[in-house]
C-alpha cells in the first residue's frame, strides 16, 4: 500500500463528495445549500489541485486540468455568493442562489471526471 | 520550460498545501466565533469578511479589526492565526528560494536557456566540445571571422570564461559532459544550421565518443577531431572522420618539411599560421646530425617523420628505450652538459627539446647554446601561460599543441581548398618555386596576417558574377582583384589556385576566363577579402567594377535615365517623320 495513493484519491474522492452534497437540492432554495459545504469543497478542491501537481504522464496532466476546472467554477460560485450577499441591494435572492448552484454544478462534473479519470489508472495498473 | 514549472511546481507541493490549510482554518475560525456588531448586537463574520481579514492580516498588512471590533474570543483566534499564517509564509517563500538556489534546478535552467539560445541562431555554426586552451583559440578565431560557435565543456570554470574572454560576439556554452548524444544534441547537433563538429577535449576517449555520435546522428556533417595517440587516430579513421588532427604528428611534419624544404616549409607556414615567420628565417643549414630529447610521443612522430632525410639522429631520454637501429640513443636528462656532450652536441646542427616539461625544455636549450651557439633550437611549449618565457628564450621555433591544432582547424575551416593547394604545391612543385610565391606573398602582405579564401562561381556564392555569365559575358579572373573603391588598383590579393573539373591549376593567369562551377583560392589581407565579396555579390558593385555605365546607381537613378532617354526619343521621332517627307 502507498500511502501517497491513498492521500491523492481520498481528496479527489473527497472534493467529489463534498462537491455533490453542496449542489443536491432545490437549486434556488437557499436553505439546501450550505455556506460551510461550498467552503469545504473550495479548500479540497484546491488541495487536490496542488497534490496533482508535478505528475508528467498524460493521465496527470488531465487530472490536473479537471481540477483546476472544478476550482474556477467553484471560486466563480463563491464570488458570486459574496457578491449577492455582501453587495446586491436585493441580497442573495432566488436567482443568486441558482447561478450559484449551476457553477457548483459544473464543478460537480469536472470533479466526476477526476474520478473517472482516477478509477481507470487505477484499473490499467498490472501487476 | 514546462519541464522547469513541472518541477517547480512538484517542490512547492508541500509549501502550497500548508498554506491552503492555514488560511481554511484561519478562516473558518473567524466565521465560527461569535462577535457582536458596533450596536453590541451578536454578530458572525461572514465566509467574505473572514477571508478578506485573513488576507491581509497573512500578508502582514494589517488595516486592524474590521468590520466591528473584535470580541476577545476573535482577538484570542487572531492571536493564534497571525503566527500561523506568518510562519507557514515565511516556510513556503523559503522553499520557494530554496528551489531556485539548488543547484540541480539552476543546472535545469541553464541547460533550457543554452537550448533556447542554440535554437535562436539563424545562422551556420560550428559545435566545439571542449573549451581548454586549444578550444578557447579555435572559438576566439572563429568568432573573429564572424562564424557562431556553440561551446560544451564539461568544467563550469571553462564555461564562466566564455563569458569573461573577449571574444567578438556572444557564443552560447553549457557545463556538460559532451560524449553524451543528449548533450550533442542540445548543443545543435542535428540543426540544420550545424555546419561542423569540433571535439577538442584532452580527453582521447571524450573525443572517440562525440566523433562516432556525430557520424552517427548526422552522418552528413563534417567532424575535425584532435588525437593524441595513434590508436585514436585510426579508430577515427576508421568510421570516416573528416579530419584528424594530431598535434605531434602535424607538428613533426611540418618540422620535417622545415628541414627538408625551408621555402615550402614557409609556404605552408603563411597560409596556415597567422603569425607567420619572416622570409629571411628559411633555414639553410639544416642537414646533418640532429639531438632529440624526450622520447614521448613527439620523439617517436619526429623519428617517423624524419626517416628518408637527410639527416643522422641522437635521441636523449631518461629511460633506457629499445629503439631501432641506425639512430644512436644516450640515457639521461638532456638538461645536464655531461649528456649533451655525450649526444655530441658540438657538431649538431640542430636540436629538438620535446620532453612534456617546460622548465625543462627551457633548460636543455639554454645549456645547449652555451655550448654550441650556432645551435638550430626547436622548444616544445605544453602550457600557454609560459609565453612570455619562450618568447624571452629566442628558440627558432616553438611547437605548441593547441596552437598547431588551432591553425589546422582554422585553414580547414576557411576552405578545404588550402589542403588540396598545399598537397599539389608538395608533390608537384620545387623549392625555387615555392621562393618566388612566398616573395609574392610577401609583398602583398608583408608582417600582416595573410588571409585565404575561396569562391564557388555560381548562384548562390557570387550571384552578381553567374547573373552577367547567363546574359553572356566573358568574364575574366582579374575583375576579382579591382578595388572599387579606385579602378586604376588591384586589392591586395591574388589567386593561388582554380579547380576546374577536379583539375587543379595552381596560379592561374589574370586572364584566365571564368566558367560556372569554377573554385577559385585567393589569399592576401583580409581587407581584400571583404571588399571581393562586395564585387561578386552586389550587382552595383560588380556592374561598376567591369565598366558597365548604364547600370550604374541604384532602382531610381536608372528608371531616371531610362525616363530622360525615352523623352528624347519622343522629341526626335516626329522630326525624322518630317525630313523624310
Amino acid at each position: 500500500m502507498n500511502r501517497e495513493k491513498v492521500v491523492f484519491a481520498f481528496f479527489i474522492v473527497l472534493a467529489l463528495t463534498i462537491n455533490f452534497g453542496f449542489f443536491i437540492g432545490d437549486i434556488g432554495n437557499p436553505d439546501h445549500h450550505n455556506v460551510y459545504e461550498l467552503f469545504a469543497a473550495i479548500v479540497v478542491s484546491l488541495i487536490a489541485t496542488v497534490l496533482k501537481f508535478g505528475d508528467r504522464t498524460h493521465i496527470g496532466a488531465v487530472l490536473l486540468a479537471t481540477s483546476l476546472v472544478a476550482d474556477l467554477q467553484l471560486v466563480a460560485a463563491a464570488v458570486v455568493w459574496g457578491y449577492g450577499a455582501q453587495i446586491s441591494a436585493v441580497g442573495l435572492d432566488e436567482a443568486a442562489m441558482a447561478s450559484v448552484v449551476s457553477l457548483s454544478a459544473g464543478a460537480l462534473l469536472a470533479n466526476i471526471t477526476s474520478v473517472i479519470l482516477l478509477m481507470v489508472e487505477t484499473i490499467m495498473i498490472r501487476r | 520550460m514546462n519541464h522547469i514549472l513541472f518541477v517547480l511546481l512538484r517542490r512547492l507541493r508541500t509549501p502550497l498545501i500548508t498554506v491552503i490549510i492555514v488560511y481554511a482554518v484561519s478562516v473558518l475560525g473567524f466565521v465560527i466565533i461569535p462577535g457582536v456588531d458596533d450596536t453590541g448586537a451578536p454578530w458572525r463574520m461572514s465566509f467574505f469578511h473572514a477571508f478578506y481579514f485573513v488576507s491581509f492580516m497573512g500578508s502582514t498588512i494589517g488595516f486592524g479589526e474590521i468590520p466591528y471590533e473584535f470580541t476577545d474570543g476573535q482577538r484570542m483566534w487572531t492571536l493564534v492565526t497571525i503566527y500561523g499564517t506568518v510562519i507557514s509564509w515565511l516556510y513556503s517563500i523559503g522553499k520557494m528560494l530554496a528551489v531556485f538556489q539548488d543547484q540541480a534546478f539552476i543546472r535545469l535552467m541553464n541547460r533550457f536557456a543554452f537550448i533556447r539560445e542554440v535554437n535562436r541562431i539563424g545562422e551556420p555554426f560550428y559545435l566545439v566540445c571542449g573549451y581548454g586552451m586549444t578550444g578557447s583559440r579555435v572559438v576566439s578565431q572563429l568568432t573573429r571571422r564572424g562564424i557562431h560557435v556553440v561551446v560544451v565543456d564539461i568544467e563550469q570554470a571553462r564555461i564562466d570564461a566564455l563569458e569573461t574572454d573577449s571574444l567578438e560576439h556572444n557564443v552560447p556554452g553549457l557545463c556538460a559532459d559532451a560524449s553524451e548524444p543528449d548533450v550533442l544534441n542540445d548543443a545543435g547537433l542535428k540543426s540544420p544550421f550545424c555546419v561542423g563538429v569540433l571535439p577538442l577535449t584532452d580527453q582521447d576517449p571524450a573525443n572517440l565518443a562525440i566523433s562516432i555520435a556525430s557520424k552517427l546522428l548526422v552522418p552528413k556533417l563534417p567532424v575535425i577531431c584532435r588525437t593524441e595517440s595513434d590508436v585514436t587516430t585510426a579508430n577515427l579513421a576508421s568510421f570516416g572522420t573528416d579530419h584528424i588532427i594530431d598535434p605531434f604528428v602535424t607538428y613533426a611534419d611540418y618540422l620535417a618539411l622545415a628541414i627538408h624544404s625551408p621555402y615550402k616549409h614557409l609556404v605552408y607556414d603563411w597560409l596556415t599560421n597567422p603569425e607567420h615567420r619572416s622570409v629571411a628565417s628559411a633555414y639553410q643549414e639544416t642537414n646533418g646530425h640532429w639531438v632529440i630529447c624526450g622520447y614521448g610521443r613527439f620523439g617517436k612522430a619526429l623519428q617517423r617523420s624524419f626517416k628518408g632525410k637527410p639527416v643522422n639522429l641522437t635521441i636523449i631520454d631518461i629511460k633506457p628505450m629499445d629503439i631501432s637501429a641506425n639512430v644512436s640513443f644516450v640515457e639521461g636528462p638532456g638538461t645536464e652538459a655531461d649528456t649533451l656532450e655525450e649526444a655530441n652536441i658540438r657538431e649538431a646542427v640542430g636540436l629538438i627539446a620535446g620532453t612534456d616539461n617546460d622548465a625543462n625544455n627551457l633548460s636543455i636549450i639554454m645549456t645547449a647554446l652555451e655550448l654550441n651557439p650556432k645551435l638550430l633550437t626547436v622548444v616544445r611549449q605544453n602550457l600557454s601561460t609560459n609565453d612570455p618565457v619562450f618568447s624571452a628564450a629566442k628558440t627558432d621555433l616553438v611547437m605548441e599543441p593547441s596552437q598547431i591544432i588551432a591553425n589546422n582547424i582554422l585553414s580547414l575551416i576557411k576552405s578545404t581548398l588550402i589542403g588540396e593547394f598545399l598537397h599539389e604545391m608538395m608533390t608537384h612543385q620545387d623549392d625555387v618555386w615555392a621562393h618566388t610565391l612566398v616573395n609574392r606573398m610577401s609583398s602583398v602582405a608583408g608582417d600582416a596576417e595573410l588571409d585565404s579564401w575561396a569562391f564557388t562561381v555560381n548562384a548562390a556564392e557570387t550571384p552578381a558574377l553567374e547573373k552577367a555569365m547567363t546574359e553572356g559575358k566573358t568574364l575574366t579572373l582579374n575583375l576579382f582583384l579591382k578595388d572599387p573603391g579606385g579602378l586604376r588598383q588591384n586589392l591586395p590579393a591574388f589567386p593561388l589556385m582554380l579547380k576546374r573539373a577536379q583539375v587543379c591549376k595552381l596560379l592561374p593567369g589574370e586572364l584566365t576566363e571564368l566558367e560556372e562551377g569554377d573554385e577559385i583560392l585567393f589569399c592576401g589581407l583580409s581587407d581584400a577579402y571583404y571588399q571581393m565579396q562586395w564585387i561578386v555579390s552586389n550587382f552595383n558593385v560588380f556592374r561598376h567594377v567591369i565598366g558597365d555605365a548604364d547600370a550604374l546607381g541604384g532602382w531610381l537613378g536608372r528608371w531616371y535615365r531610362s525616363r530622360k532617354a525615352k523623352m528624347q526619343v519622343e522629341k526626335t521621332v516626329p522630326e525624322s517623320d518630317y525630313s523624310e517627307l
